[in-house]
């Protein structure tokens, strides 16, 4: 019985250890990344195939769900605020939630699940293929031209992404409101504009869309580094990128919340 | 001019706490065709890393024409890897790009050449391993055969003065296996190369190679030319040429006795 | 995948979160026209500002005219200095009042301008004197008990 406590222990004090190991290594991968991020603004190409890859063809899944999550937006809030007769305020509410929240943080997650698993499993089978031992045999740094453009793409694309997410779910919001039940247009809009502040909360949300974008993309590039050279450790790689990533921005939320808002 | 552009001097290296190398010394001759042979997971294939500065000995030394590589910085590592060619054991190809873009890889890396003159170079390089008709095809479509061809065609895309090959014989059949071997020999005539094969293919680098070292428990079990190793009354030598089940290298795991496994 | 038809796409999507940021700024923010005009400022004193903050609306007959720029308390004379931003395209006379409105029953507080009879305007850098403290709902509450307090006072007084 003492034996199960104390590995127990043990294993929780090995995990411990090798998060902040993780940790550590994440950090110094950005480093090398900066450092190596010339040839990234230098030869543009490359990056643009990335923000391709990442960000285009991340947009049809952020513009449904952005749809959706508007509507239900709209839906939700006009039952429960009609109960207190402020059923005018739904503009603010969608916008707000939206902008503030939802945007920023629900693109993150879609982004991590799209983006961020096809980035750790293409690096991941990059390096079990040992194309990435062939590229350094070949005198090419493979930070400079497999990780930083990358990284480069994905810290354009999410702010990007979130800012498209929130306005196609005002959108929704707007047609399910004004469109479908019937709250005024003029109402909606106006109450909208006097509440939403640009620089309080559409900036402060646009900040935190280059943070998430910056985690997400960190994640899934140091997972595919890491991945052992297997099928099975590519796969977990991913796995642990969504994870990890989702974690993370939902973390980051609270904090950036906390001191953006408050 | 040094006769010998690699040598390799009191290495020793392990992951971790076992020892992989003990004390090796080896010397590659400018312009011959040399062989690291030994069983599976004796190390050959690291000593390649080691070559190319992928990783780092625990001590003695790699030294490439005259540089001793580990001692290197990023600049002077980037000058020792442009001179090498590294054949690797599946091709390695970038799968995102044409045969022609992977053979002009280097080229656009490394050089400032006008695209008309990488392309003649690029069909030049793919013409001597006999695909200059596949250059549009993506990794995808090629054999396994035909990949290891065009990889080669990378690995010699800038006239390296060492050519590596990691396991090049492994999986192929008859047929490629008789095209590689001339081309390995060839190609380093042609180039004035210093070709370093890594393989357990005792009848095929027989036939071309110049000089051979055998690894085995870490040390240089023996070396010499084909002749020589031929005419060798070492067990261990005997063991591999010959291709013998039972030797020096043991049929057997170490297991406790029988007996007591079956619990008699 | 030709260069051509990536760079299209990418700049489709650049395009569109340009597009996306335009739209939340103008028509779902509040970042008008004002915001990014000329103002120019003016102080005001209060002995309690109440809930106003910085960058809340200062209106005259209900429009917006400008923003509260920064709220600071001095600790030599004990009441708080509040910078105020107006539009430069609106001018107020000298003895303008400004008092601390709230905006609805609960909603935020803001500052409204009622303008005088004064000749000469307000320039920048000057002080409005004419100012009216926020309603603090403890000593309206305490004033009104106060009050019908003497009432009954008197009342029993009367009876006497």
């Amino acid at each position: 019985m003492m034996n199960n406590i104390l590995n127990f222990l043990e294993n929780l004090g090995a995990s411990a250890r090798s998060s902040l190991a993780g940790l550590g290594a994440c950090v110094r991968l950005f480093f090398l990344t900066i450092i190596y991020s010339s040839d990234s603004f230098k030869r543009f190409n490359l990056t643009i195939k990335e923000i391709y890859f990442t960000g285009v063809l991340s947009l049809v899944i952020i513009i449904v769900s952005a749809f959706f999550v508007g509507m239900v937006l709209g839906l939700q809030g006009y039952y429960t605020l009609e109960k207190y007769g402020s059923s005018e305020a739904i503009g603010v509410l969608v916008a707000l939630a939206l902008v503030r929240e939802l945007g920023p943080v629900v693109t993150a997650l879609l982004f991590a699940g799209r983006a961020g698993t096809a980035i750790t499993a293409e690096i991941g089978l990059m390096k079990t293929t040992e194309q990435l031992s062939a590229m350094e045999m070949m005198a090419v740094s493979p930070i400079a031209r497999i990780v930083a453009p990358r990284f480069w793409a994905g810290m354009i694309s999410m702010p990007i992404l979130a800012t498209v997410f929130s306005m196609v779910g005002i959108l929704g919001g707007y047609f399910i409101a004004v469109l479908v039940i019937g709250v005024d247009d003029g109402a909606f809009w106006s109450q909208m504009q006097a509440n939403v502040d640009f620089h309080n909360d559409i900036v402060d949300g646009a900040i935190k869309s280059v943070v998430f974008g910056f985690a997400c993309t960190l994640i899934a590039l140091y997972q595919g580094l890491v991945a052992p050279p297997t099928a099975e450790g590519v796969s977990r790689a991913t796995t642990k990128t969504v994870v990890i990533s989702s974690l993370s921005v939902l973390g980051l939320d609270f904090v950036l919340t906390s001191f953006m808002f408050v | 001019m040094d006769e010998n552009l690699i040598s390799i001097n009191n290495l020793t290296f392990g992951y971790g706490k076992e020892l992989l190398h003990k004390d090796i010394n080896m010397e590659f001759n400018r312009g011959k065709v040399s062989a690291i042979m030994g069983g599976s997971g004796c190390g050959k294939t690291t000593i390649l890393k080691l070559i190319g500065g992928q990783l780092k000995p625990n001590s003695g030394s790699v030294t490439v024409d005259g540089k001793v590589v580990h001692e290197q910085d990023r600049e002077g590592l980037q000058c020792i890897r442009r001179k090498m060619g590294m054949l690797f054991q599946h091709g390695a190809l970038f799968t995102d790009l044409s045969v022609y873009e992977n053979v002009a890889f280097p080229m656009r890396e490394h050089t400032d050449l006008p695209e008309n003159v990488i392309k003649d170079l690029v069909l030049l390089k793919l013409n001597a391993v006999g695909l200059r008709g596949a250059h549009k095809k993506m990794p995808a479509e090629l054999s396994g055969g035909m990949a290891r061809r065009v990889a080669l065609a990378r690995a010699i895309s800038l006239d390296p003065d060492i050519i590596m090959y990691d396991e090049p014989f492994a999986g192929l059949d008859p047929i490629s296996m008789a095209v590689i071997c001339d081309l390995i020999r060839s190609l380093n005539d042609a180039l004035g190369a210093t070709s370093i094969i890594v393989t357990h293919d005792v009848a095929e680098t027989f036939s071309f190679a110049d000089y051979i070292y055998f690894l085995a428990d870490g040390s240089v079990a023996a070396e010499g030319s084909p002749k020589q190793l031929l005419a060798s009354k070492l067990p261990f030598v005997k063991q591999f040429i010959h291709s013998e089940k039972d030797g020096p290298v043991p049929f057997h795991t170490e297991a406790p006795s029988y007996q007591s496994d079956l619990s008699l | 995948m030709e260069r051509v038809k990536l760079d299209i796409w990418v700049g489709i999507f650049v395009a569109l979160g340009i597009i996306a940021m335009f739209y939340l700024a103008t028509r779902v923010g509040n970042l008008t026209s004002n915001d990014v005009k000329k103002t120019y400022e003016v102080k005001a004193y209060f002995e309690n500002i109440g809930g106003l903050k910085p960058r809340a609306a200062v209106k005259a007959s209900g429009v917006v005219v400008g923003r509260i720029g920064s709220i600071v308390f001095d600790p030599e004379a004990f009441h708080a200095v509040v910078k105020i931003d107006i539009d430069q395209r609106y001018e107020f006379p000298l003895d303008t009042f400004a008092n601390i409105y709230t905006a609805g029953l609960l909603g935020e507080q803001y500052l409204s301008l009622e303008a005088g009879g004064d000749d000469v305007n307000l320039k920048a850098g000057d002080l409005i004197v004419h100012t009216q403290d926020a309603v603090v709902l403890e000593k309206l509450i305490s004033q009104f008990l106060y009050s019908s307090a003497g009432d009954d006072k008197d009342k029993n007084k009367d009876k006497d």
